[in-house]
This record gives structure tokens, sequence and C-alpha cells, in this order.
């Protein structure tokens, strides 16, 4: 069982099809399937319902999907800093679903656990209840959402062996560990691969079960959204 | 005029030094993006408060210096952060797991309108832009504690702490505290009305009263 892909777009092969469910990591531009992202532009697939925290940004992350008209439907919880996004948003173009964050994070770990649907506190008496059933646990209210799976999911680890064991780095994290287990099939982009047993078992961040398909996505220019530093005190 | 205006009420340091306050030792506490913010620089000296970043980070460290960028390390406002000794990363259903559990002691939000009932509307003005509600919805739904630091009236003078929010909703009766730059009102459960506890320098209950709809005691 060979993982391992040598490229995004061998990695994709045969995966990608018109009106697809897609899982997208990150968080902002931070831990972004970046490669796959590009291979997904390139394969000209369209019609696609993207379930990401964010939409990227101009011409960033899924912003590139945006702007080739790729993406029927977004499902995300924040979706600022995007000009592609708001002009196709407000003439019709996009449909877009606007999910709170947790529940959004929620909703794909419960589609990948084999949850269909759970109740949650989050948006209860407001517009994201609406349509939802209601249910009172214990005299308080509590929404039903739904789990979400997804055709496939597309994720960004830091390193990965040669099985699949996946660590992240840091907050790159983020959306990756509940998009990654979500998908029927996953594909990962890491900045590097190495051979099994290299990495401590007790320090794996998503078990190799989750992933099925594998690439080194290295080198990475990471983007910045909003660099925010400090000064040195003098001395 | 100008200058009796200019020294009267709380700046937007003072209301998150203000909100800084209701901060206890081991609370863990989550920051909204603006006002919000500013209450991580007003923490006491020998407390510790541990801040939870929602995209998956409990104990955000200062900004970091110049060249220490790491674009694999922000907070939920997407800005460069850094790590402190006793930091720990998590995926977000995790980060939310935590929130909406009930885990996390205090979240200091920004408001557009909050009702005399706690209601909260923050995130989305109808007609304009959409840019959704991001984790707000679940924060005020989970955190034990809801602070909402605002200006006490809008750009163009009209209250913000009003008998019903008109924006849509972000919570439905999860305000325990607010702080603006005039006053703070309080109320110790989600079944009490607000209560004026506190006035901002050079601030008269009977100003507050005149720029505010929302009925309150005190």
């Amino acid at each position: 069982m060979q993982k391992i892909y040598p490229s995004a777009e061998a990695a994709l092969e045969g995966l990608l099809t018109d009106g697809m469910t897609l899982a997208a990591g990150g968080f902002g531009l931070c831990g972004i399937p970046e490669r796959l992202i590009d291979a997904i532009q390139a394969s000209g697939v369209k019609d696609l319902t993207i379930a990401s925290n964010n939409a990227g940004i101009d011409n960033e992350g899924l912003g590139k999907l945006l702007r080739t008209r790729q993406v029927k439907k977004m499902i995300s919880s924040y979706v600022g800093e995007n000009k592609e996004f708001e002009r196709q948003f407000l003439a019709g173009e996009l449909e877009v679903e606007f999910c709170p964050q947790g529940t959004l994070a929620e909703r794909m770990r419960a589609g990948g656990a084999g949850i269909p649907g759970f109740y949650t506190k989050t948006g209860v008496g407001t517009q994201v209840a609406e349509g939802k059933e209601v249910k009172s646990f214990d005299g308080e209210d509590y929404i039903l959402e739904r789990g979400i799976r997804a055709d496939l999911s597309v994720i960004k680890g830091w390193k990965a062996d040669e099985s699949g064991n996946l660590m992240f780095r840091k907050t790159a994290r983020n959306f990756n560990f509940p998009a990654a287990t979500c998908g029927r099939v996953c594909v990962a982009e890491v900045e590097e691969i190495v051979p099994v047993g290299s990495l401590d078992p007790d320090c794996i961040h998503l078990p190799s079960i989750y992933v099925n398909r594998l690439i080194l996505g290295a080198p990475y220019d990471k983007k910045i959204e909003f660099r925010t530093v400090r000064e040195r005190e003098a001395a | 005029m100008a200058t009796a205006v200019a020294n009267k009420g709380w700046t937007r340091d003072q209301m998150a030094a203000r909100a800084a306050r209701e901060l206890e030792d081991g609370y863990y506490v989550n920051l909204g993006i603006g006002i919000p913010t500013l209450v991580a620089n007003n923490i006491p000296a020998g407390m510790t408060v541990t801040l939870q970043s929602e995209n998956g980070m409990l104990g955000i460290g200062p900004f970091p210096f110049a060249g220490e960028e790491d674009p694999d390390l922000i907070n939920a406002g997407k800005q460069t952060i850094s790590e402190l000794d006793q930091s720990s990363y998590f995926d977000s259903a995790q980060s939310f797991a935590m929130i909406r559990g009930g885990h996390i002691d205090l979240a200091v939000l920004g408001g557009m309108e909050v009702s005399e009932h706690g209601d909260l509307a923050n995130w989305m003005v109808p007609g304009k832009m959409i840019k959704g509600m991001g984790g707000a919805m679940d924060l005020v739904a989970g955190v034990k504690k809801i602070i909402v630091v605002m200006e006490h009236v809008s750009k163009d003078g009209s209250p913000k702490f009003i008998p019903a929010c008109t924006l849509p909703l972000t919570g439905k009766n999860v305000v325990d505290m607010i702080i603006t730059d005039l006053a703070v009102f309080q109320r110790p459960n989600h079944m009490s009305p607000f209560k004026l506890i506190e006035l901002a320098p050079g601030v008269t209950a009977e100003e507050v009263r005149s720029k505010t709809t929302a009925s309150y005691e005190g």
C-alpha cells in the first residue's frame, strides 16, 4: 500500500468530479493545503461545495478557486478580507452557508466519527437556528446540527511518516484534524516525509488511518495575513 | 466644551483596564478582536491568567520580536503571536469543545447592540457585506461569564444598550456585564435585570440614563 504520490496532481487523480463536496483544513492562510488547492484549480473541476472555516483571501488559498468560478457553495464561519468573494456573494453567484466556527468544527468531527447529527446550544435563538429542530435537555434549548461527510478532504500537515501518521505544527493544526476525518478520501500535503519509526507513536496528532494519499508539498512560502511584532526593550 | 468631552468617560485602553479588573487568578479567558484584545495588556501583576485562542491554542504570548514571526503561530484575528512555556496547541474541534463545554471562565467581546434581557448582536448588519460570525456564537453559548465592551452610543449617537436588539442576534440572554466608555452594568444571573454599578470619571447617572433606552436598576 503506497500512500505517497509524486505530485498534488497525481494524488488527486480520479478523485475530482463536478458538484462534489470538499472539506478543507486551515484557518485564514495558516495551515492551508495550498499545493492541493493549486492542483484542484488546474484540474478545472467545478460546482464545488466546500466546507472550510474561511474562503482564503484574494488569490490566496481557496480564493484561487473562487476567482476561477469553480465554487458553487461555501460552508464557512468567516469570509472577510476577500473582495472577489464579496462580489460573487452580493451578485448572487455564490451560495454561502454561515456556520458558527465551533459548530463547523464539530460537524466535521461528528461526520468523521459516524455521528449524523448532534444538539448544541450554539446559535439558539438566532438566525442559525432557523429551520432546525429544537430540543430541550434539562430545561435548556439546543438545536440539531448535521455532521458533514465530504467526498474529499484536503489538509496540510507538518511531518508525516511513510505510512501517513501525521503531526501538525502550532496553530496550523486548526481545522486540519476534523477536516481530515470527515472525507471519504483524505489527501494530505506535508512539509517533510520521514521513514516509519522516526516519529514517536505517542506524539502522532492524526493517525495514518485518516490519511489515504500523501504528498511532499515543500518548499513552502507561508503567507502571514497580519504581521504584528513588538520592539525589543533596550538593555 | 470640546475639552470637557475629551476628559470625560473612559478611553479604549481604560475600558480594557476596567474589564481586566474582572479577571481572577487561574482564569482561562478568551478575548475578542478590538478593545477586548487590549485586556491582555492589563492583566494584574502576579496573577496567572491563561488566554485561549479559538484557532487552537492555550497560553497566548505577546507579539513576537521583529524577525521572529512564525506563519504557523497566529491568533484568531490572524495576527502573529508567540508561545509561552505553558502553552498548548489543539485542533478546532477540541478548541470549541472547551468553549462549548463551559471550561472557559470568561470571554470579553465587542458589541453592536445589547438588549436589557442580555441578548447580544455583534456579527451582522443586514444590507451590508456579511463576513460571518466566526466563533462568537459558540463563545456566548458556552463560556461561563460574558463581558461586552463597547462604546455607549453608536457613531450617530443612538444608544446601543436598548430594550430589544434590532440587529440579528449572536446569542439570546447571554451577557453578564456591559462595560462602555461611560458606565458598567452587571447582573448576577440571567433571570435578573442589569444594574448600573459604576460610572466612568466625570459621567453622571443622568447622562447614562439619557443615552440608554434599555431599562436597568440603579
